[in-house]
């Protein structure tokens, strides 16, 4: 009996990795990248793993660099964390968390219910045990923690800053971007937050983010309630 | 030099929101479900906020106007090489920061 368990806990923790592995093809390479950019906007390197930590969130830490590195105010950092972040509420009406019985298992696959690991569940919703889903989990952050080393590393061993490599996270942004708008029903928003940062920079050039990020809810809170009207 | 205290605190608050947004959705899940109006922002939200980052790290990038077209190009390119060569985002984003390395330290 016992050894029957250990051998399906076994095969489940195997499955897990399996499971890891396309993605962390992707995030291990980002997780360089956010190494790297963490030495070259000289910060300590232990601010890769700390960040990783803190907030396993592959695009928000990455962007957290440059906001640390310029001491962005607490109240742009909290809301850019809040508003980027908040695809995650949508992550729980499928991520199959009650196969989880495990009370710091269950608190382990929350806190690191990454992009990756919604996309890999919503992909094959059957079949999930705990050890398969926890395993799968501990490894993306195993995948970008290790990438954020291996980056930190590879910049502290450069012999001098590579002018530049900044922009490979507007670069993200901008496939990001195109991703997110592939039909004509973006268009919209797409103006709206267009408008609302252009409005941003001219009135508030220095906390153009935050007063972006804030006038574009605003504008979508008022385009609910016009389409809404109409509807009714 | 980085002051620690400011680091602290901006790690102790990206933590306590991200777990709060992955955690806080599970114990609402059936209101959340039925809302009209958190299904309308989920949809409409992601583009128009990856277009705000995507527009704000391009103004720091291109900073004081001096590689304005540098980064206007490392873009455009950016955006051929994603949608002509099937969507890998790591083959567009390292074509376009590559080319954008080169031409700021080439030029």
């Amino acid at each position: 009996m016992d050894a029957l368990v250990v051998t399906s806990r076994k095969a489940e923790i195997a499955a897990g990795v399996r499971a890891s592995l396309a993605a962390g093809l992707g995030m291990y390479p980002i997780g360089l990248a956010f190494g790297l950019l963490v030495i070259q906007a000289g910060l300590p390197w232990w601010v890769a793993p700390a960040l990783s930590i803190a907030c396993f969130a592959g695009s928000l830490e990455l962007l957290l660099i440059g906001m640390i590195a310029a001491a962005t105010p607490l109240a742009t950092i909290a809301l850019t964390a809040f508003l980027v972040n908040f695809r995650h509420v949508f992550y729980a009406f499928t991520f199959p968390l009650h196969v989880v019985r495990n009370r710091f298992a269950l608190a382990y696959s929350v806190y690191t219910l990454v992009d990756e690991a919604y996309a890999v569940t919503a992909a094959n919703p059957r079949g999930w045990t705990s050890w398969r889903l926890v395993t799968m989990q501990a490894a993306f952050q195993f995948y970008w923690v290790g990438g954020g080393l291996t980056g930190v590393l590879v910049g502290s061993l450069l012999p001098a800053r590579i002018e530049g490599l900044e922009f490979a996270l507007c670069a993200l942004f901008v496939t990001l971007t195109l991703d997110a708008c592939r039909s004509r029903d973006g268009v919209p928003s797409l103006l709206l937050a267009a408008l609302s940062f252009s409005i941003a920079i001219v009135v508030a050039p220095h906390a153009a983010l935050f007063v972006g990020l804030l006038l574009f809810i605003a504008t979508l809170v008022a385009r609910y309630l016009v389409v809404r009207g109409r509807d009714a | 030099m980085l002051d620690l205290k400011y680091l602290a605190a901006v790690l102790a608050t990206v933590f306590v929101i991200n777990l709060a947004l992955r955690a806080v959705p599970f114990a609402i899940l059936q209101p959340l479900r039925k809302s009209r109006f958190v299904n309308t922002m989920a949809t409409w939200m992601p583009v128009g906020i990856v277009v705000i980052l995507a527009a704000s790290t391009f103004r720091s990038v291109a900073g004081d106007g001096s590689r304005l077209a540098y980064a206007a190009f490392a873009v455009v390119l950016t955006v051929g090489v994603h949608l002509l060569g099937g969507r890998r985002t790591l083959l567009s984003v390292g074509a376009g920061t590559l080319a954008y390395v080169l031409l700021v330290n080439a030029l």
